[in-house]
C-alpha cells in the first residue's frame, strides 16, 4: 500500500516535471501568441465599436462602424467583388498553370536542372521589385508587351491603367511566381506510384486517360491543398495591387507625403488589407479599419478551418 | 515523408538512347520515331515556358542600361549601354542606409525566429501533452492570419506605448517570440526524425534541451536551413511592415520600401529603377543558387502532410 503510494507520488512529481518542462519549450510562443495574437485580436473587436482617430480619446460609439463599413463606405463591397474575382480567377490560374508547368518539368529530360532554375527565379523575385518591373513591362503606352503585340498586330490593352484589365495584369504577375506551386506539384507527381502508370499502360490507356485516372487522384490532396491556401493568400493580397495601382497611377515615390487612394484604376485593384491601411493610416478612422479587419479574419480562418478538419483534412494534426 | 526532388535519370527509349537496339523491326522504328516526337515536343513546350519567365529579366536588364531620355520611350534596344545607371543607384542618397537596414532586418529577424521556433516546433512534435492538438491548430491559425488584421493596436501599442515608431524594431522584436510558420515548418520536419534517436539519448542520460542541441539539431539542419530561408526572404521582401513603422523616416527605410524612389517630379526613372529592381533581386537570387537544395525542401515540405 505504501509502496503504492510512493509510487504514485513519484508518478505525479514526474508528471509535473513533464509539465513544466512542455511549459519551458512552449514559452517562446505562449507569451507571442498571447502579446502578438489574442491581445491585438481583442483590441480590435474593442476598436470596432469605438470612435477613435489616434489622438483624441476613444468614445463608444455602438454599431455605427459596422453600419458604416457595410452600407456607406463606398469601398468596401468593392474590395470584396475583387478578392471574389481573384479567388476564382487567379488562384484556378495558378493552380491550373502550376500543375501544367510541374507536369512539363518532370516531363523534360534533357537539361532539367536549367528549366527548373528558370521557372523558379521569378518566384524569388521581391514583390515590389516584381511588381515595378510588371507595371513598366506592361506600361501602356512604352512598355515592351504592349510594343511587341502592336507589331504582330495584336490588339494593346490598358493593364494596369485600365479597370477591365488590372486584374488580368495581375493575374498575369501571379502566374509568372508560379515556382513555389511548381515545386509543389513536382514533387506530388514524382510520388505518383509506378505500378499504377504501369497498370494504366497495359490496359491500353492513352496519356489523357492515363492523367485522368492514375495521376489525378493520386495528387488530389495536394491540389485542394494548393488550392485553399491560395484562397488564403489572396485574402492577404496587398503589396502587388498597391504597388501596381499607385505606380500606373502617377503617385511618384516612397515616404509619409505621398498619399495614394488606393484602387486605381476605378477601385478594381482594391483588396481588403488595403483598406484596413487606407482606413486607418490615411483617414485616421481606427473603428472602420478595425471592422474590415475583422472581416478579413473570420473570412482567412473560415478557410483555414478546411485545412485542418479532422476527416479529409490537409494538414495532419493528429499524433 | 519527406520528398527529395530530382530529375530522374532519362527514360532508356529517349533519342541517343541504347544504341543496337533490336530497331530493325517497324514496331521498334515506329515506338522510337513516337519517342523522339515525345521529346521534340516536350522541350519546345520547355523552352516557350522558359522565354514566358525569363524575358521579363532580359527586358528588366536592357531597359537598366538605357539613358534617361530612351527608358521614357518604347524602345527595346538600348542606344548606348549606361553602366553607371548602376554606380548611379547605389550612390543614390540613402541606398546604402536602406541596404544596411534590409540586412539587419533580415538576419537579426531570421537569427532570432530560428532560435526561438525550434523548441516550441521540438515540443509541438516530440512531447505528449494534453492540448498538444489544439497547440498546433492555433500556430496553424497565427500562420494564415494576415498581418493587416492586428496592425491597428499592434501599431499603437509600438508607436504609443513603446516610442518605436521610425524603427524597424517592432517589425524584429516579435521575432523572438516564435514565428508561426517557421514553427510549423519545422514541426513537419521534426516529425520525419525517429523516436528511436531520442530515446537513445535519454538512455544516455541527455536531459531534453541536450537532446535538443545535441541530437536534433544536427538531424534537422535542412529544416532549419528551410526556415531560415524562407524567413530571412519574408524580412528582404516585407513591404507592409516597413510602410507601417518607416515610412516617416527615411533612416529606417529597407530596400523594398524605398525602391519606388527612382523618381523624379514628373515621372519614373524606369532605368533606374530597373537597375534598383535587379540589385534588390540579385542577392535573392545568388542565395537561392547556394541553397537551392534546402529551399526545395522547405516548399515541399508545408505541402506535404505531416
Amino acid at each position: 500500500m505504501t509502496i503504492l503510494h510512493g509510487h504514485s507520488a513519484a508518478l505525479r512529481t514526474k508528471r509535473r516535471r513533464e509539465g513544466l518542462r512542455t511549459l519551458a519549450f512552449l514559452s517562446p510562443w505562449l507569451i507571442g501568441f498571447s502579446v502578438f495574437f489574442v491581445y491585438p485580436l481583442l483590441s480590435t473587436v474593442y476598436f470596432s465599436f469605438m470612435k477613435y482617430d489616434g489622438f483624441k480619446p476613444p468614445t463608444f460609439n455602438g454599431l455605427t462602424n459596422w453600419t458604416y463599413v457595410f452600407s456607406q463606405y463606398p469601398f468596401f463591397w468593392a474590395a470584396m467583388r475583387n478578392t471574389l474575382w481573384l479567388v476564382v480567377i487567379m488562384v484556378a490560374a495558378r493552380v491550373v498553370f502550376g500543375l501544367g508547368i510541374g507536369l512539363l518539368i518532370t516531363k523534360i529530360k534533357t537539361g532539367a536542372g536549367v528549366f527548373r532554375t528558370f521557372f523558379y527565379l521569378p518566384y524569388l523575385a521581391p514583390p515590389v521589385a516584381a511588381t515595378l518591373a510588371f507595371a513598366f513591362l506592361l506600361n501602356p503606352g512604352t512598355g515592351p508587351v504592349n510594343q511587341v503585340l502592336g507589331d504582330l498586330g495584336l490588339p494593346q490593352p490598358g493593364w494596369f491603367n485600365d479597370p477591365t484589365w488590372s486584374k488580368p495584369a495581375l493575374t498575369l504577375l501571379a502566374l509568372w511566381g508560379i515556382g513555389d506551386l511548381m515545386v509543389i506539384f513536382m514533387a506530388a507527381l514524382l510520388d505518383v506510384p509506378k505500378e499504377q502508370y504501369e497498370a494504366a499502360e497495359l490496359d491500353g490507356a492513352g496519356s489523357w486517360k492515363r492523367f485522368r485516372y492514375v495521376t489525378l487522384p493520386n495528387i488530389s490532396p495536394i491540389v485542394l491543398f494548393a488550392v485553399v491556401t491560395g484562397v488564403i493568400q489572396t485574402m492577404q493580397y496587398y503589396t502587388q495591387p498597391l504597388i501596381a495601382g499607385k505606380t500606373a497611377s502617377g503617385v511618384i515615390g516612397a515616404g509619409a507625403g505621398q498619399i495614394y487612394e488606393p484602387g486605381y484604376p476605378g477601385k478594381s485593384t482594391l483588396t481588403l488589407p488595403q483598406l484596413i491601411y487606407s482606413l486607418g493610416f490615411q483617414r485616421f478612422d481606427t473603428g472602420s479599419a478595425c471592422v474590415v479587419a475583422l472581416v478579413l479574419f473570420a473570412l482567412s480562418m473560415a478557410f483555414t478551418a478546411l485545412l485542418m478538419r479532422r476527416r479529409g483534412g490537409l494538414i495532419t494534426v493528429e499524433d | 515523408m519527406t520528398h527529395t526532388v530530382t530529375a530522374r535519370p532519362p527514360a532508356p527509349t529517349a533519342p541517343g538512347g541504347p544504341l543496337g537496339t533490336a530497331g530493325r523491326s517497324p514496331a521498334a522504328r515506329t515506338a522510337r520515331r513516337k519517342a523522339l516526337l515525345h521529346w521534340i515536343a516536350v522541350h519546345c513546350l520547355g523552352i516557350a515556358a522558359a522565354l514566358f519567365f525569363v524575358m521579363p529579366f532580359v527586358f528588366i536588364l536592357l531597359t537598366s542600361l538605357m539613358d534617361d531620355r530612351q527608358a521614357l520611350t518604347s524602345a527595346l534596344w538600348p542606344r548606348s549601354w549606361n553602366w553607371d545607371n548602376y554606380a548611379n543607384v547605389w550612390n543614390a542618397p540613402g541606398f546604402l542606409t536602406w541596404w544596411r537596414n534590409t540586412l539587419m532586418y533580415a538576419g537579426l529577424g531570421t537569427l532570432f525566429t530560428v532560435v526561438s521556433s525550434l523548441p516550441v516546433a521540438y515540443a509541438l512534435a516530440k512531447f505528449r501533452f494534453r492540448g498538444r492538438r489544439i497547440a498546433t491548430m492555433l500556430v496553424i491559425s497565427a500562420m494564415m492570419l494576415p498581418p493587416q488584421v492586428i496592425i491597428v493596436p499592434m501599431y499603437l501599442f509600438w508607436a504609443k506605448q513603446m516610442g518605436m515608431s521610425g524603427t524597424l524594431w517592432p517589425l524584429i522584436i516579435p521575432m523572438a517570440f516564435g514565428d508561426a510558420f517557421s514553427i510549423f515548418l519545422l514541426r513537419q520536419f521534426l516529425l520525419t526524425i525517429p523516436n528511436e534517436y531520442l530515446d537513445a539519448a535519454k538512455v544516455d542520460g541527455c536531459g531534453e534541451l541536450r537532446t535538443l542541441l545535441r541530437i536534433v539539431v544536427p538531424l534537422a539542419k535542412p529544416g532549419i536551413a528551410a526556415v531560415a530561408l524562407f524567413q530571412f526572404f519574408y524580412c528582404w521582401n516585407d513591404y507592409f511592415g516597413p510602410q507601417i513603422y518607416a515610412s516617416d523616416n527615411p533612416a529606417a527605410w529597407t530596400l523594398s520600401y524605398g525602391l519606388e524612389s527612382f523618381k523624379d517630379n514628373h515621372h519614373t526613372n524606369w532605368n533606374l529603377t530597373m537597375a534598383a529592381t535587379l540589385l534588390v533581386m540579385a542577392p535573392v537570387i545568388i542565395v537561392f543558387f547556394f541553397a537551392q537544395k534546402a529551399f526545395i525542401e522547405g516548399v515541399t515540405l508545408t505541402g506535404v502532410k505531416g
